[in-house]
């Protein structure tokens, strides 16, 4: 267990090394960062000694060594935007993408199991054919087309008038296809500082309100996707030869679905879960600008805008050191529910 | 009052002051306040990148100087210029004006407002990497007592008023000495964590109560604010920022936020059109044009082909099809209300006669250029390139075009790397010579002259005349060279100019936006009135 988890670590530290040397070699192409500090009329002498005081000007590989010498005491640099070491910047932000990645991952779970689960035990049910057929809908829409529709709907309101609206069940159909609004369209509102820099929304209805359209909107893609990868497990479950002896045998149907077949399914569903839970990671990258939700995705979009160099090679960084933890959790996880799994990968 | 008996001697001055005018402030103090607290909640594309208003030149500081700040004089809707904390200004003789100061001000540390914190202020202009090109006419500021004060340039400078409007005097005494880390308090740091970065203390109607970058600021109402007849109620703003368009126009729509800027030309019918929301556009001041490279495309050296370019170009249809209105159609740098504004320059749309021209410089087969152009600076920037290429077609020139991110565009830009390279222009100055020192002056890597001129268009006589012009005071004489030199450059087509892109912002109903709104995009919120919520 030690051991794998010391290779794990080691993982971790040539993922970020490898980053860190591909986003130092593109850096010449995100721009020129001074260009984004001055006023349009300062005169090339200044922004010349600017750069200098930066050290653009010293050759790319003095620039790593310096980098990485910091970067081995943990001092990633300065961000130029907001003139404080990266690693600050980017621990103000993760909070909010944390909080919204388990929001998404929480309204995930909730829906995906029973959706998944019902369609597989009745596959010609009426409402299996409603759940597919929305699911695909879900998988083609972009989560930057779901979160403006979801604005309009139940931020901003729809007010739709096809029934005649003098008569008293066209109103009540208008009524019916029309939207309020009123959800919160964007940000987080006022969030509750719990410590140090995690600020929650957790804490009220108020800041649960405004989590709302963007988890839904960062779980559109997965949701669907949860869904069908739980149906179609579950149906191979079902045809396997323990669940027709279990069934032979007379166990109740309730306990072979939810003990026995469920167990089972959930194996390559965990394994595929942990990944795309760091996936959401990246995707919360569009959701966060749609929302202008304050965590690492905005942060990361406004820092390429700007050509924030140090802010932009921490943050590749450390969405590399989260991939491997997410991994490494998944791998643990998986070695709980089935045992016969050996984490070093030695023959026992 | 006493104030002008004070003694001049310093140390002495400062703290009898502080006592005067602690006391007369205490008075206003008792004076009634509105009953209910107003809040404005407003989005903007952008925060401002520092709480140091020398840090950068640029739209988002000056709008946050003018709620945290007030300028020696500012800018009216017309153009006229509006006494703030300088109330009289006479010019001595042709180098040195002298300007009396508002009295009784006091900062938002509770300092006293004197001549000596506009000295100190002009001085670290000098010393900005930004502002120091602009103040560079300035030769000292001679303090003559506490409310007096004059300004003596290095020649006759006919444009010291619009410097005045850039200077927001801050406290001196507030950013002497040293913060805990042993850093002076008034160091000028572009990256780094100064301490005026993170402290402000102004005159201003409004303090800053909170600050978290990129997510919001809070700003509350200065209570001792000095301009008493200001109409503003408003107490409390909440400033957002909101870079992605659709949401920011969302916010407004679905009532988050109160007032937005800038509003995209795609939902300017949608803020029209909602009942709850209005819409102020204006003719803006800054210039989208093109330069033809000379020393890269030699037949741009003859003046035909630039006049058959011009000719080609249909400003008018861009203006209207592709910008939906929210554009005013150009012919020159400056636009109207500016001093080298020439009425009579109108866009020259004529193929027929782009074509003939073409024929006689001998081009009538045409020829290959490349084209350059930012895809998320301007309004509509690379629809726009994409146009003019294609106009550009039927007078035979085949365009290789290629668009990208501004961050990348200006390592571009500053290459030269392409025969025809779009760029937007907004005179710093408010002046029409600042179009041509930097757009179309021969260049000169000394001066800074023609740093952004990507054409290499290059005429000394223009350059002379803009000299002239620069220690002209008569305004009459000096509006008239400036004019002199719109001509010029249109008769000979320097560049290719296209159109003004306008202003556009937002608010709900009950906030009235449009008397605080001007051109240069400096709302000045302290005079905002916003009608009680219920």
């Amino acid at each position: 267990m030690i051991a794998f988890l010391v290779k794990r670590l080691f993982h971790a530290l040539l993922v970020m090394f490898v980053i860190s040397i591909i986003a130092f070699a593109i850096q010449d192409n995100l721009g020129d960062p001074i260009q984004q500090m001055v006023g349009q009329s300062v005169p090339e002498s200044e922004r010349e000694a600017l750069r200098e005081e930066l050290g653009l000007n010293d050759p790319m590989l003095v620039q790593y060594a310096r980098f990485a010498v910091n970067a081995a005491q943990f001092d990633f640099g300065y961000s130029y935007v907001f003139n404080q070491p990266t690693t600050e910047v980017i621990a103000r932000h993760l909070p909010a993408t944390l909080e919204l990645v388990a929001a998404s991952t929480f309204l995930i779970i909730v829906f995906s199991v029973p959706i998944g689960v019902y369609s597989a035990i009745k596959p010609r049910a009426l409402l299996t054919r409603f759940f597919m057929s929305i699911s695909i809908v879900g998988i083609s829409i972009p989560v930057f087309l779901t979160a403006i529709m979801l604005i309009q709907l139940f931020a901003i309101g729809v007010s739709w008038t096809p029934f005649p609206v003098d008569t008293s069940w066209g109103n009540w159909l208008n009524e019916l296809i029309s939207t309020e609004g009123g959800m919160p369209a964007y940000g987080r509102g006022d969030p509750v500082t719990v410590f140090g820099t995690w600020d929650t929304n957790f804490a009220s209805f108020k800041g649960l309100s405004y989590l709302v359209l963007p988890a839904i909107s960062l779980a559109s893609i997965m949701l669907p996707l949860f869904i069908r990868l739980i149906r179609a497990e579950m149906l191979e479950v079902l045809q396997s030869d323990y669940v027709k002896f279990a069934r032979a045998k007379g166990i109740s149907m309730r306990r072979i679905y939810f003990l026995h077949a469920l167990k089972n399914t959930m194996l390559p569903v965990i394994t595929v879960g942990g990944v795309q839970i760091g996936t959401l990671v990246a995707y919360t990258i569009l959701t966060e600008t749609v929302f202008q939700w304050p965590g690492m995705g905005l942060m990361f979009l406004d820092a390429i805008e700007r050509s924030d160099i140090p802010l932009i090679v921490t943050y590749l960084m450390i969405v590399g050191l989260i991939f491997v933890i997410t991994n490494t959790i998944v791998d643990l996880i998986y070695g709980l529910v089935n045992p016969t799994v050996k984490l070093t990968g030695k023959p026992s | 009052m006493t104030l002008n008996a004070v003694s001049t001697k310093k140390t002495f001055k400062k703290t009898l002051l502080a006592s005067l005018v602690g006391a007369s402030m205490a008075g206003a103090a008792l004076l009634p306040m509105t009953a209910s607290a107003e809040t404005l909640r407003m989005a903007y594309d952008a925060d401002p990148v520092s709480l140091d208003i020398h840090e950068q030149l640029s739209g988002g500081i000056l709008q946050l100087s003018h709620m945290t700040h007030d300028p020696l004089v500012r800018w009216t809707q017309s153009l006229d210029f509006e006494p703030r904390l300088a109330t009289e200004w006479e010019q001595v003789d042709d180098t040195t004006m002298r300007m009396s100061l508002r009295e009784g001000v006091e900062f938002h540390s509770g300092n006293p407002f004197t001549a000596n914190d506009v000295a100190w202020t002009i001085e670290r202009l000098k010393q900005s990497p930004d502002f120091k090109a602009i103040f560079e006419p300035i030769e000292s500021v001679e303090v003559i007592d506490d409310y007096t004060v004059e300004i003596n340039t290095k020649e006759p400078y006919p444009l010291l008023l619009n410097l005045a409007t850039y200077v927001f005097p801050m406290d001196s005494e507030f950013y002497s000495g040293n913060d805990e880390d042993g850093d002076p308090k008034d160091e000028i740091v572009k990256n780094g964590n100064s301490y005026a970065s993170r402290n402000v203390s102004g005159t201003g109607p409004y303090t800053v109560t909170d600050r978290q970058q990129g997510v919001r600021t809070q700003f509350t109402r200065n209570p001792n604010y000095w301009d008493s007849e200001s109409p503003g109620n408003v107490d409390n703003i909440i400033l957002t920022p909101i870079s992605e368009n659709a949401t920011r126009v969302a916010a407004l729509l679905s009532g988050d936020v109160d007032f937005i800027a800038p509003v995209p030309p795609n939902d300017l019918d949608r803020v029209r059109e909602s009942d709850d929301t209005q819409l102020v556009t204006m003719s803006g001041t800054r210039i989208i044009f093109f330069h033809m490279n000379q020393e890269r495309v030699e037949a741009f050296q003859d003046q035909r082909v630039r006049e058959a370019f011009a000719y080609a170009v249909n400003q008018e249809g861009i203006a209207d099809r592709l910008m939906k209105g929210f554009a005013t159609p150009a012919a020159q740098f400056s636009p109207e209300g500016y001093a080298g504004h020439v009425a009579d320059l109108e866009p020259r749309y004529d193929l027929e006669r782009a074509q003939e021209l073409m024929a006689e410089a001998g081009y009538a087969d045409g020829f290959d250029i490349t084209m350059m152009a930012p895809n998320n600076r301007y309004v509509n920037d690379a629809k726009i390139a994409q146009a003019v290429a294609a106009m550009l077609a039927r007078i035979n020139v085949n365009v290789d075009l290629k668009t990208m991110p501004k961050a990348q565009y200006w390592g571009e830009f500053d290459d030269r790397a392409a025969d025809m390279m779009m760029i937007g222009w907004h005179a710093d100055t408010e002046d029409s010579a600042n179009f041509h020192e930097y757009l179309t002056a021969c260049q000169d890597a000394d001066s800074g002259a023609g740093q952004y001129n990507a054409g290499n268009f290059c005429n000394p006589e223009l350059d002379a005349l803009i000299a002239a012009a620069n220690v002209e005071v008569d305004r009459e004489q000096r509006a008239e060279m400036l004019q002199q030199v719109e001509q010029t450059l249109y008769d000979q087509a320097a560049i290719l100019p296209l159109h003004w892109q306008d202003l556009a912002w937002a608010s709900s109903n009950r906030v009235d936006i449009e008397p605080v709104l001007n051109v240069m995009n400096f709302p000045y919120l302290g005079d905002l009135v916003v009608e009680p919520s219920e």
